[in-house]
Parts: C-alpha cells; sequence; structure tokens
C-alpha cells in the first residue's frame, strides 16, 4: 500500500511538469499580452497610444524577454542556467518560482500572486467539501429509501428529481438561488461575507456570517452531484438487497430495519467513499461558473478577469493549483479504492 | 439447452414469448428493453421534436430574429385568448401599446383590447430563405398586422426582437454544437483509444500518459482558459468550430478509455485468435468483430457527453467567453438574463433555459435507458 502511494506520488512530478507547460501555453494562447490589453483600454479611455510607455512596460515585467525564459522565470528553474539578476526578475520578485511556492506578479494588481490566491483556494475548497457533505446528507438518505421502495412514487419523484439537478445548469440555477436569497430571506446579492466583514480579521463572528452566506453556493452546487449520488446509492443497495444473506437473515426473523442497517447499508455506501476523490474535482471545476455568477471571492471571479485581462502569472497560478487539487482528488479516490478494495490493493502490489 | 427445458413448463403463449426472444437480434432485444423506460422513450420524442425545429426554423419562427422594434422593447410575453367581448372566436392576440410614464420614465405595455388580431396558419411575414435556397414568406402562425404590430408570444429583448423566434433560431447553434462536438470526440477516442488498446506496449502508454494529463486539468477553468483566447476577429462560423474543437478538447478522453478497455478485453478473446489464425486482415478484425462488441456501450458514453457538451457551451457563451452576438445560441440569449434586476423585471428573458433543461433533461434520460438496454445482466 506504502509502495503504491510512493509510486503515484512520483508519477505526479512528471505530469505537474507536463502540466505547468500546457498551462504557460495556453495562458499565452490570447493575441498580444497584458501591455497590449492596457494599452487599448487606455485607448478606449482617450489617452493615446504611447509606445514607449508600453516598451518600458514590458522591459519591467520580462515580457519582451523569449518564451522559454518566461517559462523557467515562472517555474523558478532561473538557477539551473545561472541568470544574472535582472531589472525584470526584481519586479517578478526575485529569481524564485513555482518550485519555490512563489506564483510570480500579478500584472493588473501589482502584488505577488501569492497574497492574492490562498485565502480564495481555501474558501474554495470550503464550498467543495461543504458540497460533498451536503450531497450525502441528501442522497444517501433518498437513495436508501429508492432502493426500499423501488418503484414506489417517492422511488420516480428522487429519480425525476435526481435528473432534473443533473439537467439545470449550475449558473441558472445559481440565478435562481440570487432571486430567491434576495427575495426571500433578505440576504445580499452574492457574496460570502456581509459588508462589515470583508475586511476583517477571522473572527468567530466572521465564521457564522460565513455559514450564513454559504448555504447558496452551497446548496447550487451539491444538487447537481445529488441526482447520481442517489442512482448510485440506490443501485448499490439493490445488489446488496439481492444477496442471499439478506434473505437469510430475513429467515432468521430478524428486524427488519436493523437488518438492513447491519450490512447492506454498509456494503452500499463502502464504495461511494472513494467517490469523494473525483466529486472534488468536479465541485472545484464547478464552483468557478457558480462563483463567477453569485460573485463570491473564490477562485472563479478572479481567474475570470486574470484570464480576460491576460494577467499571464494569476491566471497560470490558478490553473496550476485548480489542476494540482484535481490530481489530489483522484489520486485520494485511488487510494480509497485500493484500501476499500483488497482486489486493487494486492494486484498492484503484485506488479 | 436451458431454455429449451425451461420453455416445456410454459404455456402457449409464452412460449412464443420466449421463441420471439430467442431469435430476436442484440438491436431488437435493446430496442424493446429501451422501449419499456418510459421516460427515455417520451424523451426519444421530444429531442426529435427539437431537432426539427432546427431544420424548420425560419418557417416555424413567427419573425426574423434579428428583426428590431423600438415599440416592442422588453415587451412582455403575449397571451393568446379565445373570448372577446363574450364572445367565442378563433385564437387571437391583442396588440401591445407602450406607455412611457412621463415622471419615472418607466415603460409599461398594455393590451389594445379593441382590435383582436387573430392567429393565421401560414401567414405572410417576414421574407427569409428556408434553407438559404427557397425564397419564402410564409411562417407557421403569424398576425395579419395592420401597422407595426408583432407577435411576441415569448416576450421581446431589449431591442424588440421576438424570443420565440431568437430561441427557435438558437436551437441549430446549441442542438448541433453537442453533437458535432461529440463526433469529434468519438472519432478521436476511437482512432486513438482503438491504436492503443489493439497494439499495446509503448503506443499505450504514451497515449496512457497522455489521457492522465489532460484528465488532471479541471475541465471548466480549462475551457475558460482556451475560450478566452479565441480572437474577437474571428467570424461566426470560425468560432463555432473552435467551440466544438475546444469542446471535445477533453471529451475524446473518457471515449478512448472506453475503446480502450473494450479492445484490451475482446482480443483476448478466441474467436479474434480464431480469426488471426484463418488469416484475416487486421482491419476487419476490427470493423467485423471487434467494434460490434463494444457499440453499444459506446452509444450509451456518447449519448450521455452530449448534455455535458450543451451544458458547457450554454455557460461559456453566458459568460460571453463563447459565442458572440450576432451569433444566436441559448447562451447568448441568457447573456441577457445576467443580472438581477433583469430577473425581476423581465423575468421571460429566462425562457431559454427552459429549453436548455428540457433538452439536456431529455439527453440523460435517453442514456440512462440505452445504458439499461445495453446491460446484458438485465432483463
Amino acid at each position: 500500500m506504502l509502495s503504491y502511494i510512493l509510486r503515484r506520488l512520483l508519477l505526479m512530478i512528471p505530469t505537474l511538469l507536463v502540466v505547468s507547460a500546457v498551462t504557460f501555453a495556453i495562458i499565452q494562447l490570447p493575441p498580444g499580452d497584458f501591455v497590449t490589453t492596457l494599452m487599448s483600454q487606455l485607448e478606449m479611455s482617450g489617452e493615446p497610444a504611447n509606445l514607449e510607455r508600453a516598451q518600458s512596460m514590458r522591459r519591467e515585467y520580462g515580457l519582451d524577454m523569449p518564451m522559454w525564459r518566461q517559462y523557467t522565470r515562472w517555474m523558478g528553474f532561473e538557477w539551473v542556467y545561472g541568470a544574472h539578476q535582472s531589472e525584470a526578475s526584481e519586479w517578478f520578485g526575485g529569481p524564485k518560482g513555482l518550485l519555490q511556492f512563489h506564483f510570480g506578479q500579478s500584472f493588473k494588481y501589482n502584488t505577488p500572486v501569492n497574497t492574492l490566491i490562498w485565502e480564495r483556494i481555501a474558501l474554495t475548497v470550503t464550498i467543495a467539501l461543504a458540497s460533498i457533505i451536503v450531497t450525502w446528507i441528501i442522497a444517501l438518505p433518498i437513495g436508501f429509501y429508492s432502493a426500499i421502495r423501488q418503484y414506489g412514487f417517492l422511488d420516480y419523484s428522487a429519480t425525476l428529481f435526481g435528473f432534473l439537478g443533473m439537467s439545470i445548469p449550475q449558473f441558472f440555477f445559481a440565478l435562481v438561488m440570487l432571486f430567491i436569497a434576495n427575495r426571500y430571506f433578505d440576504i445580499s446579492a452574492g457574496g460570502l461575507f456581509s459588508d462589515e466583514f470583508i475586511d476583517a480579521a477571522w473572527s468567530l463572528a466572521k465564521i457564522w456570517d460565513l455559514l450564513l452566506h454559504l448555504w447558496v453556493p452551497v446548496l447550487v452546487l451539491s444538487i447537481a452531484g445529488t441526482g447520481g449520488t442517489i442512482r448510485m446509492m440506490r443501485a448499490n443497495l439493490l445488489d446488496q438487497l439481492e444477496m442471499p444473506y439478506v434473505t437469510t437473515a430475513r429467515a432468521k426473523g430478524l428486524n427488519e430495519w436493523w437488518l438492513l442497517v447491519k450490512y447492506p447499508v454498509r456494503l452500499a455506501i463502502n464504495p461511494m467513499i472513494s467517490t469523494i476523490g473525483w466529486m472534488l474535482p468536479t465541485l472545484i471545476s464547478g464552483s468557478v461558473i457558480v462563483s463567477i455568477v453569485l460573485s463570491l471571492p473564490t477562485t472563479g471571479p478572479l481567474l475570470y478577469e486574470a484570464l480576460t485581462s491576460q494577467d499571464m502569472f494569476l491566471a497560470g497560478s490558478f490553473l496550476m493549483i485548480l489542476s494540482f487539487l484535481t490530481m489530489v482528488g483522484t489520486l485520494i479516490s485511488d487510494i480509497l479504492l485500493a484500501w476499500v478494495d483488497p482486489r486493487i490493493r494486492f494486484d498492484s502490489n503484485a506488479s | 439447452m436451458s431454455a429449451a427445458a425451461e420453455t416445456v413448463t410454459l404455456s402457449h403463449g409464452q412460449e412464443a414469448e420466449t421463441q420471439r426472444l430467442v431469435i430476436a437480434t442484440q438491436w431488437q432485444l435493446m430496442w424493446w428493453k429501451f422501449r419499456d423506460h418510459k421516460m427515455a422513450y417520451i424523451s426519444l420524442y421530444v429531442l426529435a421534436a427539437l431537432y426539427l425545429t432546427t431544420l424548420l426554423c425560419e418557417f416555424l419562427s413567427p419573425h426574423d430574429p434579428n428583426q428590431r422594434s423600438a415599440l416592442y422593447r422588453h415587451a412582455p410575453p403575449q397571451s393568446i385568448h379565445m373570448i372577446h367581448e363574450g364572445s367565442l372566436r378563433l385564437p387571437f392576440v391583442y396588440p401591445m401599446v407602450r406607455h412611457v410614464d412621463p415622471e419615472t420614465r418607466r415603460v409599461t405595455y398594455q393590451d389594445d383590447l379593441q382590435r383582436p388580431l387573430t392567429l393565421k396558419l401560414f401567414a405572410r411575414g417576414d421574407s427569409y430563405e428556408l434553407w438559404s435556397l427557397i425564397p419564402m414568406t410564409r411562417h407557421l402562425i403569424g398576425i395579419e398586422a395592420e401597422e407595426d404590430e408583432r407577435l411576441v408570444l415569448f416576450g421581446a429583448d431589449r431591442l424588440g426582437r421576438d424570443l420565440l423566434s431568437r430561441i427557435l433560431y438558437g436551437s441549430r447553434i446549441s442542438l448541433t454544437i453537442g453533437l458535432v462536438g461529440v463526433s469529434l470526440s468519438l472519432v478521436l477516442g476511437v482512432i486513438i483509444g482503438g491504436v492503443s488498446g489493439f497494439y499495446g506496449g509503448l503506443i499505450d502508454s504514451i497515449v496512457q500518459r497522455v489521457i492522465e494529463i489532460l484528465r488532471s486539468f479541471p475541465t471548466l477553468p480549462l475551457w475558460l482558459s482556451i475560450s478566452a483566447a479565441i480572437p474577437a476577429t474571428w467570424s461566426n462560423v470560425t468560432v463555432y468550430f473552435a467551440m466544438t474543437v475546444i469542446l471535445s478538447l477533453i471529451g475524446w478522453t473518457g471515449l478512448a478509455r472506453v475503446v480502450r478497455g473494450k479492445f484490451l478485453a475482446l482480443r483476448e478473446e478466441d474467436y479474434v485468435a480464431a480469426a488471426k489464425v484463418a488469416g484475416v486482415r487486421e482491419f476487419t478484425i476490427i470493423i467485423r468483430h471487434l467494434v460490434p462488441g463494444f457499440l453499444s456501450h459506446l452509444i450509451v458514453s456518447v449519448t450521455l457527453a452530449i448534455p455535458g457538451m450543451i451544458l458547457a457551451e450554454t455557460s461559456l457563451s453566458f459568460l460571453r467567453l463563447g459565442l458572440r452576438p450576432p451569433s444566436i445560441s441559448w447562451g447568448v440569449l441568457l447573456q441577457d438574463a445576467q443580472s438581477l434586476t433583469a430577473l425581476q423585471l423581465y423575468p421571460w428573458l429566462m425562457i431559454p433555459a427552459l429549453f436548455v433543461i428540457v433538452t439536456v433533461l431529455a439527453f440523460n434520460f435517453i442514456g440512462d435507458g440505452l445504458r439499461d438496454a445495453a446491460d446484458p445482466y438485465k432483463i
């Protein structure tokens, strides 16, 4: 088991390298760079184009360097070929890069990316984890009931509800929730904090305020996953209920409720544990669009803004961290699967 | 053998039924099972109707989707009446009168109860060319307008364009982008997955690594980033195809995995070995003997991949990162419904979302029905 985890972790290193190169290529895809965007914005507001200023900005930001050097600077590989301290790397924050956990500098905010992203990433992960819990709280009892009353009225309703949850575009559901929260619960539209807490330091009152706002995005995100989870729980439990041991237990005259809870339910939930891993990436991905609509202080809106204004280190770092979280999610699910299912575990030991 | 033994105890009718099951082809069995899934069966008709509208949207829509009207800006949906001044008549609508409050500048619309306008089948209206070929002026329904009156059954947008017509035209892009995207993923997935599974070895390892790397990107942020790179200067058609390529960029990996897994399992089968010994060409083995083995499974995967792509296109266009006006897609139409104010004042702008939901729901039901039908272990 330990060697399996170790091997997977080692495999992540080359994958992360390739991911970083692809990410860098993607954020370079739009024609022009941040300075071009800035200049065209200035021109729109009536200021004449200033080529000299653009040139000096490019030099300061290091955007005039060849592409591979910009990449190695972002990655923190400059020490490999002993690059000298240039004006550009001073603005960038020295010769450190991703390798040294320095994610570069944001053009737009002119601050290190590190100061901008971590709180947002933490809130994103919080929302994702809370959504997993809520999904389970909603889906497991419904799936359980659907299975023991198969083809009953509630089973059909639950199926319909689940399919609806899968079919409503998340941004649309977020809009509707915004509308409802605004009209019936009198909560300020969007956001995760009340005005007085936005810049306040973390305190119990702030956490309580967060919880009061958190339910809107969490509900939106968990409804989408609920449909699939209900169907999985239902199918798993139905498989178990057909097993001969259930018949045996019934024949023994075991109390029906006790019989269900003691074995079939436990066995039906087992495989679901491994799905945490793949739910996490989906939820993080989905939270991006939901948080843009709800203007939450999470990764979504800032990533969107960075992408459209070509703030490349900010956008690139978000993509890198989200990819890393996706990988971690997959890894967790694989480890849990191996842990729950001895066949996978022994197979990987043998090879 | 055992089936024959069982039929002995069956009555005549049941025997005929069993006989029918025994001689049925794989596809007949699947079709029978599929029909039992009622929601899936109904969904099939819903989707057929929706795709028919994409073919005939010029004829079905009452107006030209780009025809603006200053008198109908943000006009609410008209309702169809049957009773005028206490007497029953053919379905009709009342023309709407725009009224601007002189103090608050607030615009309201009122029905002009004096002049009922009867709905006409095959009415004359804006001219168009059906399939860009046949010049026509007839629309399925319309009104005999005397002045600048318009038929706005789903309301109008901020430029006074008829929302119903725009939704019908928008179905062209929204309903086909998933199909084109999935076809592209399918071609890539089958070829790459097939090669990977059939030859194995180094090619397989490389393909598997590539898939793993593509899968470690979070889907939506990746789509966002690439769509953000679509230059504003590109034409609508180019953007459309760029979107399908972006959507299938990740889509093919799932299908390739399915195909590869099935290839790996099937190539060990005895009948494949027999075909090889008999000297059948590799290509023929693949097409004749391997593909039928996983075709049903593939169809299910494809059906379940389409709604994801439709939702993705809608979401990206909604965020103004996908298709842009003057292209009309359901996502583009929903751009108007972005703010809370718009939702409160003009709720009918959300109607395109209902079409998205119905379409995606139908695809999901059909996928579910097909999955049950293709599962040989369930009867």
